[in-house]
Protein backbone atom coordinates (compact mmCIF):
# COMPACT_ATOMS: atom_id res chain seq x y z
CA UNK A 1 0.00 0.00 0.00
CA UNK A 2 2.72 2.37 0.85
CA UNK A 3 6.41 2.14 -0.64
CA UNK A 4 9.28 4.94 -0.69
CA UNK A 5 11.75 4.99 -3.12
CA UNK A 6 10.50 1.71 -5.00
CA UNK A 7 10.97 -0.28 -0.96
CA UNK A 8 7.80 -0.89 0.10
CA UNK A 9 7.92 -0.33 4.31
CA UNK A 10 6.14 -2.49 6.91
CA UNK A 11 3.58 -1.56 8.83
CA UNK A 12 5.22 -0.29 11.65
CA UNK A 13 7.77 1.72 9.49
CA UNK A 14 4.55 3.53 8.39
CA UNK A 15 3.58 4.34 11.66
CA UNK A 16 6.76 5.47 12.72
CA UNK A 17 7.48 7.88 9.24
CA UNK A 18 3.70 9.41 10.07
CA UNK A 19 4.63 10.23 13.53
CA UNK A 20 8.07 11.65 13.05
CA UNK A 21 6.24 13.61 10.31
CA UNK A 22 3.61 14.90 12.58
CA UNK A 23 5.94 16.39 15.44
CA UNK A 24 7.93 18.20 12.33
CA UNK A 25 4.24 19.17 10.98
CA UNK A 26 3.61 20.50 14.83
CA UNK A 27 7.07 21.87 15.90
CA UNK A 28 8.39 23.34 12.81
CA UNK A 29 5.67 25.44 11.98
CA UNK A 30 5.94 26.31 15.86
CA UNK A 31 9.23 27.65 16.04
CA UNK A 32 9.34 30.05 12.93
CA UNK A 33 6.13 31.62 13.94
CA UNK A 34 7.72 32.09 17.40
CA UNK A 35 10.75 33.10 16.12
CA UNK A 36 9.30 35.11 12.85
CA UNK A 37 6.33 36.78 13.70
CA UNK A 38 6.74 36.80 18.06
CA UNK A 39 10.15 37.85 18.33
CA UNK A 40 10.78 40.02 14.83
CA UNK A 41 7.43 41.16 13.47
CA UNK A 42 6.34 42.35 16.80
CA UNK A 43 9.58 43.87 17.39
CA UNK A 44 9.86 45.69 13.93
CA UNK A 45 5.99 46.66 14.46
CA UNK A 46 6.73 48.15 17.78
CA UNK A 47 10.14 49.89 16.23
CA UNK A 48 12.90 47.89 17.88
CA UNK A 49 14.96 45.49 16.73
CA UNK A 50 14.17 42.17 19.01
CA UNK A 51 16.57 39.53 20.08
CA UNK A 52 19.86 40.05 18.49
CA UNK A 53 22.81 38.09 20.32
CA UNK A 54 22.23 34.23 19.87
CA UNK A 55 23.41 33.74 16.19
CA UNK A 56 22.62 36.02 13.25
CA UNK A 57 20.40 38.27 13.98
CA UNK A 58 18.70 36.40 16.99
CA UNK A 59 18.04 33.16 15.04
CA UNK A 60 19.32 30.67 17.46
CA UNK A 61 17.27 32.48 20.08
CA UNK A 62 14.92 30.02 20.49
CA UNK A 63 17.14 27.05 21.28
CA UNK A 64 18.73 29.40 24.08
CA UNK A 65 14.63 29.79 24.89
CA UNK A 66 14.03 26.18 25.66
CA UNK A 67 17.20 25.37 27.15
CA UNK A 68 16.73 28.37 29.80
CA UNK A 69 13.08 27.06 30.49
CA UNK A 70 14.35 23.30 30.62
CA UNK A 71 16.31 24.81 33.88
CA UNK A 72 13.07 26.38 35.38
CA UNK A 73 12.11 24.86 38.83
CA UNK A 74 8.51 23.34 38.55
CA UNK A 75 6.61 24.94 40.78
CA UNK A 76 3.09 23.19 41.86
CA UNK A 77 1.17 24.84 44.18
CA UNK A 78 0.37 23.23 47.44
CA UNK A 79 -3.59 23.71 46.74
CA UNK A 80 -3.61 22.70 43.61
CA UNK A 81 -5.36 19.28 42.33
CA UNK A 82 -1.68 17.76 41.34
CA UNK A 83 -2.82 14.63 38.76
CA UNK A 84 -4.98 17.21 36.91
CA UNK A 85 -2.71 19.87 37.17
CA UNK A 86 -0.19 17.76 35.56
CA UNK A 87 -2.35 16.34 32.71
CA UNK A 88 -3.80 19.50 31.72
CA UNK A 89 -0.54 21.08 29.46
CA UNK A 90 -0.63 17.29 27.80
CA UNK A 91 -4.01 17.65 26.52
CA UNK A 92 -3.60 20.73 25.08
CA UNK A 93 -0.71 19.72 23.22
CA UNK A 94 -2.47 16.63 22.33
CA UNK A 95 -5.25 18.40 20.78
CA UNK A 96 -2.58 20.43 18.53
CA UNK A 97 -1.56 16.54 17.54
CA UNK A 98 -4.62 14.96 16.87
CA UNK A 99 -5.19 18.24 14.87
CA UNK A 100 -2.67 17.87 12.44
CA UNK A 101 -2.81 14.41 11.82
CA UNK A 102 -5.77 15.34 8.69
CA UNK A 103 -4.00 18.05 7.26
CA UNK A 104 -3.13 16.67 3.50
CA UNK A 105 0.14 17.62 2.40
CA UNK A 106 0.22 16.16 -1.20
CA UNK A 107 -1.43 13.72 -3.61
CA UNK A 108 0.27 10.74 -1.55
CA UNK A 109 1.44 12.97 1.63
CA UNK A 110 -0.85 12.29 4.10
CA UNK A 111 -1.38 11.37 7.66
CA UNK A 112 -5.23 10.42 7.15
CA UNK A 113 -7.53 10.67 4.79
CA UNK A 114 -10.40 10.44 6.57
CA UNK A 115 -14.32 10.59 4.56
CA UNK A 116 -15.02 13.11 7.10
CA UNK A 117 -12.08 14.95 7.25
CA UNK A 118 -14.12 18.53 8.42
CA UNK A 119 -16.11 17.00 10.87
CA UNK A 120 -12.80 15.56 12.90
CA UNK A 121 -10.94 18.56 12.67
CA UNK A 122 -13.70 20.67 14.07
CA UNK A 123 -14.44 17.74 16.80
CA UNK A 124 -11.13 17.26 17.94
CA UNK A 125 -9.92 21.17 17.64
CA UNK A 126 -12.40 21.48 20.65
CA UNK A 127 -10.76 19.26 23.04
CA UNK A 128 -7.93 21.90 23.65
CA UNK A 129 -10.83 23.59 26.03
CA UNK A 130 -10.80 20.30 28.57
CA UNK A 131 -7.04 21.04 29.10
CA UNK A 132 -8.07 24.95 29.65
CA UNK A 133 -10.76 24.04 31.77
CA UNK A 134 -9.09 21.43 33.67
CA UNK A 135 -5.78 23.83 34.22
CA UNK A 136 -8.15 26.57 35.30
CA UNK A 137 -9.88 24.71 37.91
CA UNK A 138 -6.74 22.30 39.15
CA UNK A 139 -4.49 25.44 39.99
CA UNK A 140 -7.31 26.16 43.29
CA UNK A 141 -6.39 30.23 41.99
CA UNK A 142 -8.74 32.51 42.02
CA UNK A 143 -7.02 33.87 38.49
CA UNK A 144 -7.16 30.72 36.78
CA UNK A 145 -10.55 30.15 37.84
CA UNK A 146 -12.15 32.90 36.25
CA UNK A 147 -9.71 32.99 33.32
CA UNK A 148 -10.82 29.15 32.41
CA UNK A 149 -14.32 29.83 32.75
CA UNK A 150 -14.14 32.74 30.36
CA UNK A 151 -12.18 30.50 28.12
CA UNK A 152 -14.94 27.69 28.07
CA UNK A 153 -17.48 30.48 27.60
CA UNK A 154 -15.57 32.10 24.30
CA UNK A 155 -14.07 28.78 22.90
CA UNK A 156 -18.15 27.66 23.27
CA UNK A 157 -19.31 30.71 21.35
CA UNK A 158 -16.53 31.02 18.36
CA UNK A 159 -16.72 26.91 17.84
CA UNK A 160 -20.31 27.58 16.32
CA UNK A 161 -19.24 30.86 13.54
CA UNK A 162 -16.12 28.06 12.88
CA UNK A 163 -18.27 24.95 12.49
CA UNK A 164 -20.69 27.32 10.31
CA UNK A 165 -18.25 28.64 8.14
CA UNK A 166 -16.59 25.70 7.01
CA UNK A 167 -20.28 24.70 5.67
CA UNK A 168 -20.09 26.58 3.36
CA UNK A 169 -17.15 24.76 1.90
CA UNK A 170 -18.91 21.83 2.13
CA UNK A 171 -21.78 22.63 0.30
CA UNK A 172 -19.55 23.80 -3.07
CA UNK A 173 -16.88 21.28 -3.00
CA UNK A 174 -19.98 18.10 -1.95
CA UNK A 175 -17.54 16.19 0.25
CA UNK A 176 -16.41 16.37 3.61
CA UNK A 177 -12.47 14.75 2.40
CA UNK A 178 -10.18 17.50 2.85
CA UNK A 179 -8.15 15.81 -0.01
CA UNK A 180 -11.14 16.11 -2.29
CA UNK A 181 -11.69 19.62 -0.97
CA UNK A 182 -8.08 20.40 -2.03
CA UNK A 183 -8.91 18.55 -5.73
CA UNK A 184 -11.99 20.39 -5.82
CA UNK A 185 -10.13 23.87 -5.33
CA UNK A 186 -7.40 23.65 -7.76
CA UNK A 187 -9.54 21.70 -10.55
CA UNK A 188 -12.35 23.97 -10.56
CA UNK A 189 -13.29 27.19 -12.15
CA UNK A 190 -14.63 30.25 -11.92
CA UNK A 191 -17.53 30.92 -14.59
CA UNK A 192 -15.42 29.17 -16.85
CA UNK A 193 -11.99 30.47 -15.96
CA UNK A 194 -9.38 28.06 -14.75
CA UNK A 195 -6.63 29.92 -14.55
CA UNK A 196 -6.00 29.90 -10.51
CA UNK A 197 -8.71 27.16 -10.54
CA UNK A 198 -11.55 27.61 -7.79
CA UNK A 199 -10.34 28.52 -4.42
CA UNK A 200 -12.72 29.16 -1.69
CA UNK A 201 -11.19 32.24 -0.75
CA UNK A 202 -12.33 34.00 -4.01
CA UNK A 203 -15.50 32.14 -3.68
CA UNK A 204 -16.50 32.34 -0.02
CA UNK A 205 -15.00 35.16 0.98
CA UNK A 206 -17.62 35.66 3.92
CA UNK A 207 -17.05 31.72 4.98
CA UNK A 208 -13.13 32.79 4.97
CA UNK A 209 -13.43 36.17 7.16
CA UNK A 210 -15.50 34.32 9.59
CA UNK A 211 -13.45 31.28 10.02
CA UNK A 212 -10.28 33.11 10.49
CA UNK A 213 -12.16 35.55 12.84
CA UNK A 214 -12.96 32.61 14.79
CA UNK A 215 -9.62 31.04 14.40
CA UNK A 216 -8.36 34.23 16.35
CA UNK A 217 -10.82 33.37 18.85
CA UNK A 218 -10.31 30.04 19.45
CA UNK A 219 -6.28 30.83 19.77
CA UNK A 220 -7.44 33.01 22.26
CA UNK A 221 -5.27 35.64 20.68
CA UNK A 222 -5.70 39.52 21.04
CA UNK A 223 -8.05 41.09 20.26
CA UNK A 224 -10.15 38.02 21.74
CA UNK A 225 -7.25 37.44 24.96
CA UNK A 226 -9.71 38.10 27.93
CA UNK A 227 -9.39 34.53 29.14
CA UNK A 228 -5.47 35.05 29.28
CA UNK A 229 -5.33 38.83 29.85
CA UNK A 230 -2.22 39.34 31.54
CA UNK A 231 -2.97 42.83 32.74
CA UNK A 232 -5.96 41.71 34.75
CA UNK A 233 -6.21 38.13 34.86
CA UNK A 234 -2.49 37.27 35.35
CA UNK A 235 -2.50 34.78 32.33
CA UNK A 236 -5.50 33.60 33.53
CA UNK A 237 -5.22 29.48 33.35
CA UNK A 238 -1.42 29.39 32.89
CA UNK A 239 -1.03 31.82 36.24
CA UNK A 240 0.22 28.92 38.45
CA UNK A 241 2.35 27.26 35.64
CA UNK A 242 5.53 28.23 35.73
CA UNK A 243 8.57 26.15 34.20
CA UNK A 244 8.64 23.41 31.69
CA UNK A 245 5.22 23.07 31.47
CA UNK A 246 4.33 26.71 30.82
CA UNK A 247 6.34 26.38 27.79
CA UNK A 248 4.32 23.41 27.05
CA UNK A 249 1.50 25.34 27.26
CA UNK A 250 3.31 28.35 25.26
CA UNK A 251 4.39 25.49 22.04
CA UNK A 252 0.47 24.07 21.93
CA UNK A 253 -0.29 27.52 21.74
CA UNK A 254 1.88 28.89 18.19
CA UNK A 255 1.77 24.98 17.22
CA UNK A 256 -2.01 25.19 17.37
CA UNK A 257 -1.78 29.23 15.76
CA UNK A 258 -0.27 26.82 13.33
CA UNK A 259 -2.19 23.94 12.47
CA UNK A 260 -5.47 25.79 12.41
CA UNK A 261 -3.27 28.06 9.68
CA UNK A 262 -2.85 24.73 7.65
CA UNK A 263 -6.62 24.25 7.52
CA UNK A 264 -7.62 27.10 6.83
CA UNK A 265 -5.60 26.93 3.77
CA UNK A 266 -6.79 23.72 2.72
CA UNK A 267 -10.40 24.54 3.00
CA UNK A 268 -10.00 28.45 1.62
CA UNK A 269 -6.48 28.69 -0.44
CA UNK A 270 -6.50 25.57 -2.59
CA UNK A 271 -4.23 23.55 0.08
CA UNK A 272 -1.35 22.08 -1.09
CA UNK A 273 -2.41 21.97 -4.74
CA UNK A 274 -1.50 24.56 -7.71
CA UNK A 275 -4.03 25.34 -9.82
CA UNK A 276 -4.23 22.06 -12.07
CA UNK A 277 -4.99 24.03 -15.87
CA UNK A 278 -1.20 25.22 -15.39
CA UNK A 279 -0.09 21.32 -15.78
CA UNK A 280 -2.66 20.31 -17.61
CA UNK A 281 -3.50 18.02 -14.76
CA UNK A 282 -7.22 17.08 -14.35
CA UNK A 283 -7.74 14.32 -11.74
CA UNK A 284 -5.73 13.30 -8.11
CA UNK A 285 -4.07 10.51 -10.63
CA UNK A 286 -3.10 12.80 -13.20
CA UNK A 287 -0.76 15.05 -10.57
CA UNK A 288 2.78 14.90 -10.88
CA UNK A 289 4.80 12.51 -8.41
CA UNK A 290 7.08 15.48 -7.43
CA UNK A 291 3.98 17.83 -5.70
CA UNK A 292 4.41 15.20 -2.39
CA UNK A 293 7.94 17.08 -2.34
CA UNK A 294 6.28 20.76 -3.52
CA UNK A 295 3.26 20.03 -1.69
CA UNK A 296 4.02 20.68 2.14
CA UNK A 297 6.59 23.07 1.28
CA UNK A 298 2.95 25.29 -0.18
CA UNK A 299 0.94 24.51 2.44
CA UNK A 300 4.20 25.81 4.65
CA UNK A 301 3.39 28.95 2.48
CA UNK A 302 0.30 29.59 2.80
CA UNK A 303 0.35 28.93 6.55
CA UNK A 304 2.92 31.71 6.76
CA UNK A 305 0.70 34.02 5.14
CA UNK A 306 -2.76 32.95 7.36
CA UNK A 307 -0.42 33.69 10.70
CA UNK A 308 0.99 36.65 9.42
CA UNK A 309 -2.89 37.80 8.65
CA UNK A 310 -3.42 36.55 12.83
CA UNK A 311 -0.59 38.11 14.03
CA UNK A 312 -1.20 41.28 12.47
CA UNK A 313 -4.61 41.62 13.53
CA UNK A 314 -3.11 40.32 17.37
CA UNK A 315 -0.72 43.23 17.17
CA UNK A 316 -2.65 45.94 16.33
CA UNK A 317 -5.70 45.45 17.88
CA UNK A 318 -7.02 46.37 21.70
CA UNK A 319 -8.95 43.89 23.27
CA UNK A 320 -12.50 43.01 23.57
CA UNK A 321 -14.30 43.34 26.86
CA UNK A 322 -16.48 39.95 27.74
CA UNK A 323 -19.61 41.03 27.05
CA UNK A 324 -18.87 42.50 23.51
CA UNK A 325 -17.14 39.36 22.34
CA UNK A 326 -19.91 37.26 23.38
CA UNK A 327 -22.64 39.52 20.85
CA UNK A 328 -20.06 39.64 18.66
CA UNK A 329 -20.40 35.71 18.36
CA UNK A 330 -23.81 35.46 18.88
CA UNK A 331 -25.38 38.67 17.32
CA UNK A 332 -23.19 38.92 14.31
CA UNK A 333 -20.96 36.19 13.07
CA UNK A 334 -23.57 33.26 13.22
CA UNK A 335 -26.47 35.38 11.67
CA UNK A 336 -23.94 35.86 9.10
CA UNK A 337 -22.62 32.68 8.95
CA UNK A 338 -26.52 31.30 8.61
CA UNK A 339 -27.32 33.45 5.67
CA UNK A 340 -23.99 32.96 3.87
CA UNK A 341 -24.82 28.88 4.19
CA UNK A 342 -28.19 29.66 2.44
CA UNK A 343 -26.95 31.89 -0.01
CA UNK A 344 -24.46 29.53 -0.92
CA UNK A 345 -26.86 26.55 -1.21
CA UNK A 346 -28.74 28.81 -3.14
CA UNK A 347 -26.60 29.65 -6.00
CA UNK A 348 -25.03 25.90 -5.71
CA UNK A 349 -28.82 24.92 -7.09
CA UNK A 350 -29.01 27.87 -9.19
CA UNK A 351 -25.79 27.03 -11.02
CA UNK B 1 -7.40 -4.93 10.20
CA UNK B 2 -9.17 -2.42 7.57
CA UNK B 3 -7.92 0.79 6.32
CA UNK B 4 -10.60 2.69 7.72
CA UNK B 5 -9.47 1.39 11.18
CA UNK B 6 -5.99 1.62 10.47
CA UNK B 7 -6.54 5.51 9.73
CA UNK B 8 -7.81 5.78 12.92
CA UNK B 9 -4.92 3.51 14.68
CA UNK B 10 -2.64 6.33 13.40
CA UNK B 11 -4.60 8.86 15.46
CA UNK B 12 -3.90 7.23 18.38
CA UNK B 13 -0.45 6.79 17.15
CA UNK B 14 -0.49 10.91 16.91
CA UNK B 15 -2.03 11.49 20.68
CA UNK B 16 0.75 8.98 22.08
CA UNK B 17 3.06 11.08 20.17
CA UNK B 18 2.37 14.48 22.01
CA UNK B 19 2.23 12.32 25.91
CA UNK B 20 5.63 11.05 24.95
CA UNK B 21 7.17 14.24 23.68
CA UNK B 22 6.14 15.80 26.24
CA UNK B 23 6.92 13.41 29.05
CA UNK B 24 10.83 13.51 27.41
CA UNK B 25 10.79 16.94 27.80
CA UNK B 26 9.53 17.16 31.04
CA UNK B 27 12.03 14.27 31.93
CA UNK B 28 14.82 15.75 30.60
CA UNK B 29 13.78 18.76 32.62
CA UNK B 30 13.86 17.23 35.43
CA UNK B 31 17.18 16.04 35.53
CA UNK B 32 18.16 19.99 34.99
CA UNK B 33 16.36 21.71 37.23
CA UNK B 34 16.34 22.49 40.70
CA UNK B 35 13.84 21.94 43.56
CA UNK B 36 14.36 24.09 46.89
CA UNK B 37 10.41 24.38 47.51
CA UNK B 38 9.93 26.77 50.36
CA UNK B 39 6.27 27.64 52.31
CA UNK B 40 5.73 30.83 50.23
CA UNK B 41 6.86 29.11 47.00
CA UNK B 42 4.39 26.50 47.05
CA UNK B 43 1.90 29.23 48.13
CA UNK B 44 -0.89 30.28 45.67
CA UNK B 45 -0.59 33.30 43.73
CA UNK B 46 -2.67 36.34 44.45
CA UNK B 47 -0.36 39.25 43.51
CA UNK B 48 1.77 38.86 46.28
CA UNK B 49 -0.19 38.96 49.14
CA UNK B 50 -1.30 35.84 51.19
CA UNK B 51 -4.46 34.29 49.16
CA UNK B 52 -7.82 35.05 51.04
CA UNK B 53 -10.50 32.02 51.23
CA UNK B 54 -9.56 28.96 49.22
CA UNK B 55 -8.91 29.31 45.05
CA UNK B 56 -12.25 27.10 44.70
CA UNK B 57 -14.31 30.44 45.20
CA UNK B 58 -17.71 30.88 44.09
CA UNK B 59 -17.80 32.28 40.98
CA UNK B 60 -20.95 32.95 39.02
CA UNK B 61 -21.41 30.89 36.12
CA UNK B 62 -22.79 33.30 33.54
CA UNK B 63 -22.85 31.41 30.27
CA UNK B 64 -24.81 27.78 31.18
CA UNK B 65 -27.55 29.41 28.61
CA UNK B 66 -25.12 29.73 25.91
CA UNK B 67 -23.47 26.55 26.71
CA UNK B 68 -27.20 25.03 25.67
CA UNK B 69 -27.87 26.93 22.88
CA UNK B 70 -24.14 25.50 22.07
CA UNK B 71 -25.73 22.54 22.02
CA UNK B 72 -28.67 22.91 20.18
CA UNK B 73 -26.80 24.64 17.35
CA UNK B 74 -23.79 21.90 17.01
CA UNK B 75 -26.47 19.30 16.59
CA UNK B 76 -27.97 21.21 14.13
CA UNK B 77 -24.65 21.26 12.01
CA UNK B 78 -24.47 17.69 12.64
CA UNK B 79 -27.79 17.33 10.38
CA UNK B 80 -26.44 19.93 7.90
CA UNK B 81 -23.25 18.78 7.31
CA UNK B 82 -24.42 15.70 5.56
CA UNK B 83 -27.20 17.45 3.10
CA UNK B 84 -24.19 19.78 2.59
CA UNK B 85 -22.78 16.89 0.90
CA UNK B 86 -25.39 15.64 -1.09
CA UNK B 87 -27.19 18.97 -2.02
CA UNK B 88 -25.90 18.18 -5.77
CA UNK B 89 -28.49 15.14 -5.53
CA UNK B 90 -31.34 16.77 -3.87
CA UNK B 91 -31.37 20.28 -5.71
CA UNK B 92 -34.38 22.04 -5.37
CA UNK B 93 -36.33 19.72 -2.88
CA UNK B 94 -32.92 19.76 -0.30
CA UNK B 95 -32.97 23.58 -0.23
CA UNK B 96 -36.47 24.25 0.31
CA UNK B 97 -36.12 21.40 2.98
CA UNK B 98 -32.97 22.56 4.33
CA UNK B 99 -34.67 26.40 4.59
CA UNK B 100 -37.42 25.24 6.55
CA UNK B 101 -34.87 23.98 9.35
CA UNK B 102 -32.59 26.86 8.86
CA UNK B 103 -35.67 29.27 9.21
CA UNK B 104 -36.76 27.38 12.55
CA UNK B 105 -33.48 27.36 13.80
CA UNK B 106 -33.20 31.28 13.01
CA UNK B 107 -36.59 31.49 14.65
CA UNK B 108 -35.06 30.28 18.08
CA UNK B 109 -32.08 32.06 18.06
CA UNK B 110 -34.46 35.60 17.51
CA UNK B 111 -36.82 34.39 20.47
CA UNK B 112 -33.25 33.70 22.70
CA UNK B 113 -32.03 37.55 21.50
CA UNK B 114 -35.65 38.86 21.98
CA UNK B 115 -35.63 37.26 26.04
CA UNK B 116 -32.59 38.88 26.48
CA UNK B 117 -30.72 35.86 26.65
CA UNK B 118 -27.77 36.10 24.79
CA UNK B 119 -26.45 39.36 27.33
CA UNK B 120 -23.31 38.48 29.12
CA UNK B 121 -25.04 39.75 32.67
Amino acid sequence: MYSLLAVVIPYWGQSLLRVLGGLVAVLLPAGTIVYVFLFKMMSFMQSRLGPMEAGPYGSMQLFAEVGKWLQKEDIQPHNADKRIFRMAPIIVLMSTFLLVAVVPFGPDAWFTNFETGVFYALAVSSISVLGILMAGWSSANKYSLLGGLRAAGQLIAYELPMVLAVMGVVIQAGTMNLQQIVLAQNAGSIFGTDIVGNPYVLTQFVGFVVFMIAVQAELTQAPFDMPIAESELVSGYMTEYSGFRFLIFFIGEFATAGVFAMIASTLFLGGWGVPFSWFGWTSMDSVANWMNVAGPLIVFTKMMVLVFLIMWIRFSYPRFREDQLQRFAWKVLIPISLANIMVTAVLKVAF
Amino acid sequence: MSTFLRSFLVVVWFGLAAVLIAGLLLWVSSLLRPSKPTREKMLTYESGVDPVGEGWSQSQVRYYIFALLFVIFDVEAVFIFPWATQLERYALFGLVEMGIFVFVLVLGLVYAWRKGVLRWV
